[in-house]
This record gives structure tokens, sequence and C-alpha cells, in this order.
């Protein structure tokens, strides 16, 4: 009996002890679904950076989400030190409704604040049994698709904005002719999970759908976790060019006294050891050498940009993803 | 039962047969297989693979946590129930029947509500929000955000048990000692408690399970910042989210665990303790 | 443990009570009942008003909500009455038969009281996708279960079996028998007897499991999200929907939606509470 009190405290103790380590500086970065690998690498590469340099432990939590969510938590006083989401839109939100960083936040780092860049692609069964090769197979007859919540998710949105952004801009294509084939794309989707890890989840392990509409990092890591036996990616025409950017939440890290490390933290990204890392982890480097070196990963196709057809984000969100939007019109009538 | 001919209140041998059948194999579909997958989809790479999930650091945080919680919320509804049944089991007063419908109400309020509420509250831009981030206090998205949402959805779990045996028992013997001179406090401890003690130990019971495996509610206050803010249910999703199914089923058959042994003491307390938990359990 | 309100045994002594500590239980039990679920509950009913009337209407009648109510009080109206059945067969077995295995049975009805809602959910769907143990031989003919409607009402019925078995239990076990054999001696078959005599007094007791059951499903959303494929329109739970809109930084949405179902079950306790009253009379 005593000894079973003994081994009882000592495992209490060791459950209720393990945080203690020493950690001077603790920064708080909420992101979106598919960074948690990402992350994970990056975080550990520059704490230990930090420590060479600075000479203090940085322990970088992470919270991850659907990028609309997170960006309401961090409205809601989820109190992130930086904000590294899918798009701008969803920082710009916290900006406008909590007013915790400036409006002009996306110029404060280099290109768009975005130190690394993805897009949106295929990811079908092994064989691809339906012959996808381009945006209009997505609408072929009994086929279906998986892909996010557009008001949740930031990949679901840039995913529906890759097929809008097709449908207006292939030969003939206006703005009623790209709303009919993203309405006739959604109605093959069977499945509407909040983020893009959930559709992946439900794509991979539940075997749901033809077609995942999916970040091309999100496509290569699930590749590789099925040890490229089950699925194969897609590469369609074109596709848009997917910024998902980063910004210091500066209200928070004032009040933490976290500023330097989370503007350093962020730099960090843009370097050439950063730049290795995300492309390790399938995300397109901003460093033109480093994403050449990965060719092979990342195969050229022509991106549009979000300010070349929507005009930016701010007018994209207003348009298609705000009540009452492209979105919810396209929704309304039902399955 | 006995060698007598079937009695005409007994059920046909083929008909009891067949319910018998469709019982337990309606508990099979629908219980048992689920909690077996758990286990099964935890052990599917081996007992080394569960155990190296459970070590990780998120995953001892995510115990931790779930533990502290449970260990605040719990003491707390414990308090609060004695408090209420002390007070509408011993007294009379007008509207103890809406004071009943009131303490019931989180049982049937939405998880999902539960953490709406203190967002609204105590959310950035809720009615304290701004109060709060002033004062430098932090409630949603931590742990006092997370105790409350869990406070909120156990609230009635041992009131409940307790009120109705209470009344049940009237209030002769605390009269009686009373009368004898013994004050509130050790009439309380002395003779009150010792009569419910079971039916608290069986209302705490059923608190603590629901406190250490509440998902909606603690999803919504939570924040899911890992090793910091996740409890264990919300660990398991994002373990599942994590493609990492096996760690998601250890952390979940840890839960399912937890709920056996709850099933356990449960059915200890009812079958030895069965008069003196609640007169609505067993009549 | 069971959902609807407490009935409470008169007291069995008119005169005062003559104990202290009255002003003390009460208080704290106001204040906290007060600080934990009605001050927070008001601020979620204040919060929609700012839409106003029309706009909150507007809210409430847009057709996703609708699809989302209707999905929630649909699949936990099939959900309760699949649990009508199965469990009053349970119930049934579990007091008027004997069989091995029968107290393993009877506690394992709690499972899913103990078992924490996410563990559900992700073993639940792990079963019924085209891969699990029954969702493949169900694929092989053809039935999806997981990801669609189905897969809802497969977790509600899961989450709300216990609340119709255990309502039913002590009834059951404290029913007269002395109806069942004057029956049989004038000549009803054992159906006749079941159906004339048995089901009709135990029809208020049912009638009221099956409506806790209902409620706690409603509210339902850690069992249910990780099945349900979540399509808006089709298989979009309420209180999914409450996420969502939360997700959106539709505060007021979110809270027209939560008040819109806090009224349901407000409703649901107060006509549970007739029902209970109506149950004990009958008995």
């Amino acid at each position: 009996m005593k000894r079973l009190v003994i081994s009882l405290a000592v495992a209490a103790s060791v459950l209720f002890t393990g945080a203690a380590e020493a950690a001077n500086v603790t920064l708080l970065n909420v992101s979106y679904d598919p960074t948690r690998e990402l992350y994970k690498d990056l975080n550990a590469a520059f704490a230990a950076q930090w420590k060479a340099k600075a000479g203090d432990v940085v322990t970088i939590n992470m919270s991850h989400g659907g990028s609309g969510a997170q960006s309401r938590a961090i409205i809601d006083g989820l109190d992130a030190d930086v904000a590294t989401l899918a798009l701008a839109y969803d920082i710009d939100a916290i900006s406008q409704k909590a007013n915790l960083l400036p409006a002009s936040w996306q110029k404060r780092l280099p290109q768009n604040s975005t130190p690394y860049t993805s897009t949106i692609v295929f990811l079908v069964r092994k064989g691809n049994p339906w012959h996808v090769k381009d945006w209009p197979d997505l609408v072929k007859p009994g086929i279906s698709v998986v892909t996010p919540n557009p008001k949740t998710s930031g990949g679901a949105r840039w995913s529906y904005l890759a097929a809008w952004a097709y449908a207006e801009k292939a030969p003939g294509g206006n703005f009623e002719k790209a709303k009919a084939f993203v309405a006739n794309l959604y109605h093959h989707v069977p499945v509407l999970d909040t983020g893009a890890r959930g559709a992946t989840t439900t794509f991979a392990q539940r075997g749901i759908g033809d077609v995942l509409l999916s970040w091309e990092n999100e496509a290569h890591l699930a590749l590789q976790e099925a040890g490229g036996e089950k699925y194969q990616i897609v590469y369609p025409s074109n596709s848009i060019l997917a910024e998902p950017p980063v910004a210091v939440i500066d209200k928070n890290v004032d009040r933490h006294g976290t500023r330097k490390v989370a503007e350093a933290y962020l730099q960090f990204l843009y370097t050439p050891q950063a730049q290795e890392i995300e492309a390790k982890d399938f995300y397109r480097p901003r460093d033109q050498a480093i994403l050449a070196a990965h060719h092979a990963q990342f195969p050229s196709l022509p991106l549009y940009t979000i300010d070349e057809v929507f005009g930016g984000w701010t007018k994209a969100q207003q348009v298609h993803f705000s009540d009452g939007g492209m979105f919810d019109q396209i929704y309304k009538p039902g399955p | 039962m006995t060698g007598r001919p079937r009695a005409a209140t007994e059920d046909h041998p083929l008909v009891k047969f067949a319910l018998c059948a469709i019982a337990i194999g309606f508990i099979a579909l629908f219980l048992v297989m689920p909690l077996a997958t758990v286990f099964s989809e935890a052990l599917a790479q081996g007992w080394r693979m569960a155990f190296d999930a459970l070590a990780e650091p998120d995953a001892l945080a995510a115990i931790r946590l779930t533990l502290i919680v449970a260990a605040i919320a719990v003491p707390c509804n414990m308090v609060f129930g004695l408090a209420a049944s002390w007070a509408i089991a011993k007294f009379d007063f007008r509207g103890k029947n809406l004071l009943i419908t009131l303490i019931d109400i989180p049982f049937s309020v939405s998880p999902v509500v539960a953490g709406l509420v203190y967002v609204l509250i105590f959310g950035l831009q809720g009615w304290l929000g701004q109060w709060l981030r002033d004062h430098d206090i932090k409630i949603v998205f931590a742990l006092p955000g997370i105790v409350l949402a869990t406070i909120f959805v156990t609230f009635p779990f041992v009131a409940r048990e307790l009120i109705p045996l209470m009344a049940d028992q009237g209030r002769d013997e605390e009269e009686a000692a009373v009368s004898l001179g013994a004050s509130g406090w050790s009439t309380f401890f002395r003779v009150t408690l010792p009569n419910v003690k079971w039916a608290l130990l069986y209302g705490v019971l059923l608190c603590n399970a629901r406190a250490m495996g509440e998902f909606g509610a603690v999803s919504v206050v939570s924040g899911h910042i890992r090793g910091l803010t996740n409890t264990m249910p919300l660990h398991v999703e994002v373990l599942y989210n994590d493609y990492q199914y096996v760690g998601a089923f250890a952390v979940a058959s840890v839960l399912a665990l937890l709920a056996l042994v709850t099933l356990a003491l449960k059915s200890l307390l009812e079958w030895q303790f069965a008069g003196e938990i609640a007169a609505s359990h067993h009549h | 443990m069971s959902l609807a309100a407490t009935a409470v045994p008169p007291p069995r002594i008119r005169s005062r009570s003559a104990l202290p500590g009255f002003g003390l239980a009460m208080g704290f039990t106001l204040f906290y009942l007060g600080l934990i679920v009605l001050i927070p509950l008001a601020a979620l009913i204040i919060r929609p008003w700012s839409l106003g009337f029309s706009g909150f209407w507007a809210e409430i009648t847009a057709p996703r909500v609708l699809a989302a109510l209707r999905l929630s009080f649909g699949a936990s109206a099939v959900a309760a009455a699949v649990n009508s059945v199965f469990g009053f067969i349970v119930a049934w077995v579990l007091v008027r038969y004997r069989f091995p295995g029968k107290r393993l049975i009877d506690a394992l009805v709690d499972l899913p009281f103990a078992l924490p809602t996410a563990v559900a959910g992700i073993a639940l769907s792990a079963l019924y996708a085209g891969n699990g143990w029954i969702g493949r031989p169900l694929g092989h003919l053809g039935i999806k279960i997981a990801y669609t409607p189905y897969g809802v009402i497969v977790a509600l019925i899961f989450i709300g079996l216990p609340f119709v078995v255990r309502t039913l239990q002590p009834v059951l076990a404290d029913l007269n028998r002395d109806s069942e054999e004057a029956a049989a001696t004038l000549g009803a078959t054992r159906f006749q007897t079941f159906r004339r005599v048995i089901l009709p007094m135990l029809a208020p007791t049912l009638l009221t499991g099956t409506a806790m059951a209902f409620a706690r499903a409603v509210g339902e959303y850690g069992s249910v999200i990780f099945i349900a494929g979540n399509l808006p329109m089709v298989s979009e739970i309420t209180p999914l929907l409450i996420i969502i809109k939360l997700q959106e930084y539709d505060y007021a949405g979110a809270a027209a939606v939560g008040v819109v179902m806090l009224a349901v079950s407000f409703i649901f306790l107060l006509a549970l509470n007739a029902l209970q009253a109506w149950a004990a009379s009958r008995r």
C-alpha cells in the first residue's frame, strides 16, 4: 500500500511539473490548419538559432485551426503574438474588428508579408479512375469533390477562387459563367469540413470523394503519409497563387514585451535556412534559388493572383464570402 | 423461475430468447463495438506506439490540464450540490420547483451554447473583455474559461443526486440533533453527511466523468493552444487531425478506460448501497 | 443523472424547519447559480436583439438555419424513437429475465454517460466509415452511414439509449403483476396483456425517457461532428452551425440560434416536469 502511494505521488509529481522548463520567452503562434508540421520544424530551428544568438530560451506555442476560426479567436482575445494565417483577409479582420495591429500590416515584411506561397491542386485516388486532368473534369456527372467550408477555412477560399478564376479567365468566360461553374462544382461536394485538415482526413482516412481540392503542401503531405500508394496529385492547367501571410500582433506583443523576438521570428522565416525547411515541408519558398533546387516537387504552372482576378482580398471577401455573398447564393437552393 | 409450469405473467421461452438476443445485439452493435474500436485502433500498430503517443509532452500536458480542471470543477459543484440540497430538501419556501428547474437547465443546454455564453461575456469583444484585458486577466482561451465551461456542463450532477434523497430522509434526525444542542455545522457533518455519503460519491463520480470528458463547451473556449489549453478530449481531436490516428485513439482509450472504471465504480455503488443512493433510482 | 427535473416528495413535516443554515445555503445556491448559469444565459439572450426583432427573425428563418434545426430535431426524434423501442426491450430484458452476462449489460448501458463524446465520435466514425468494421459490409450493400444524416442518427442513438433504459428500469421493476395475472386469468393472450395492460401502465414513463433522450440529442455536439459530414443544408447540426457562425464573426447570429435552442430546451424541461408529474400520478 505504502509503495503504491509513493509511486502514485511520483507519477503525480512528474505529471504536474512537466511544464517547468526554464522558458525565458514564450510566443504564441496562432496558425491555420495545414501548417502543423511546418511550424514544428521551423520553431525548433528558430529556437536553436535564437539561443545561439541572443542566449534566451524561446518556447513557441502553437494553435491550429481553420484560418477564419483562428482569426476570430484572436479577435475574441486569444493571446497571439504572431498570426500566420491562410490569407490576408483574416489578418485584415483582426485589424478592423479588434484593432490589434495597423491596417498597413501587410507592408511591414517583404513580399506581402508572405515568406512562402502555395497553390491549389487536385488529389485523386491512385490511377486517377475519373481521369481528372483539369477544372472542368470536377463537374463530371457522378464525381464527388471534397473541399472544406469557405466560410471558415482559408484553403477552401483559395480553392473556390481558383475554380472561379479558371472559369472567368477561360476563353469566353465571364462572371456569370464562373458563378454557374462554381455552383455546379459545389453540387459535387458531399462533405464540407470546417478546416483543410478535416477535409484531408475525410478524403484520405475515411475514403470519401473522388477528388480533394487541396493546398499543394497538404496534398504532398497526404501523399507522403500514405507512402505514395493510394493517391496522386494532379496539377490543373492553371491555379491561383495562394499567399498565406504572417504578422506580429502589435498590441499583444507590446503587452507581453515580446516584440523583439516575435519580429525576429517572422524575419527568420525569410532566411535561407527557413526557406529550405519550408520547401521540405512542401511550401513554395520565396527564395528563387531554393525554389529552383526543389523544382521536381513544385512544377511551374500559370498562377492567377487575387489582385488581378478579384481586385484584392477585401473585395473578394465582400463579393464571395460575406453573408448573402456568392457562396451563400450558390448554396441557397440546396443540393 | 421455479419448477412450476410457466406462470401467466411469464413470457414464452422463445419470446424471451428473441428479446434477449435483440437486447444483447443492440448493446453489442451500439455500445460494445464503438468501445472495441477505440482499443483496437489504438493498438493497431502495437503497444509501443500507443505508449509513445501517451508519453508525448503535449499528451502529458493535456492529461495534466484535464486533471486540474476536474480537480477544480468537481469540488465547486460538490459544495454547490450540498448547499443547494440542504436549502431545498430541508426547508420549505416558495418557488422551490422553479429553483429546481433552473438548476436543471445546464443539462438541457447544448454544450456549444454553454461555451458561447462565456465567449460573449469574457471574450475581447464581450461585456467584460476590454476591462479584463486592461487588467491582464485571462478568462477565455485560458484555464479559468475552461474551468467555467466545465462547471457549467456538470453543474447539476451532484445536486440532483442529493436533493431527492435528502428530501426523502426528511429533517427529523437533524432537528433531534439540534434540539440536543449540536451546532448547525456539526449537525451537517455528523448527521446529514453520513446519511448521504454514498449518494454524494455517486454524484461526484458522474460529475467527474463528465468533467474529464467534456468536448463541445471546452472546445469553444479553449483556443486550442498545444501543450497549454488542450484537454484530453481536445487533444484527441488534434491528434486525429494530425494524421496521428494511433495517438488519437491511444489518448481516446485512456478516456475510455476512465469511462469503464467509472461504470464499474458506479455499478458497485448501485449494488452495494442501492437504498442509500437516491430515492429516484431504485424504489 | 437523468435529465428531467427531480420530483421532490412533499416534506414529511408540515411545521417550519427548526434547522439553521437556510440563509447561508440558499444564499450560496442563488449566488453560484446566478454566476455560473443565469447571468451568462442572460448575456446570450440579450445579444441577438442588436439585430432588432426583424433581424433576429430573419436570422433564425434563414434556410440554412431552418435546415439545421430540422436535422437536429428530426434526427433526434428518429433516434429517440429507435431508442424507445430498443431501450424498452433492453429494460424489459434486464428487469424480467435472467441470463448470463446480465450485470455486465446492465453496467454497460451507462457507457454513453461515461464515455467522452469526442471519443464516441471518432470511434463511431471509424466504425461506420467505408473502411470500418460496420461501414464496409454496409457499403457492399450500397448503404452509407458515416458522413450522411444517418450518421447523425447513429450517434444520437448512442447518446440517448441510457435515458430510456434508466427511466424505465425502476418503474418496470415496481410494476404490479396482479393486473397482468388478472388479464391472463381472463383469457388474454400474453401479447394482448402486453398491449392492453403493460404498455398503458408504462406509457408515461416510456414517454418521459424518450423525451429525455430527445432533449439530450438535440444539443449534442462532440459525438456528431466527427461522423456527420457537416454539409450545409444536409448534415449540419444546429450546434455546429452556432460554432460556424461564431467563426464567421457573426456573434449576433450565433447567439440568435443559441437563443432558439435555449428556448426549446427550456420548454422541453417544463414539459418533462409535467410529464413526470403525470407519470408519478399514474403509478
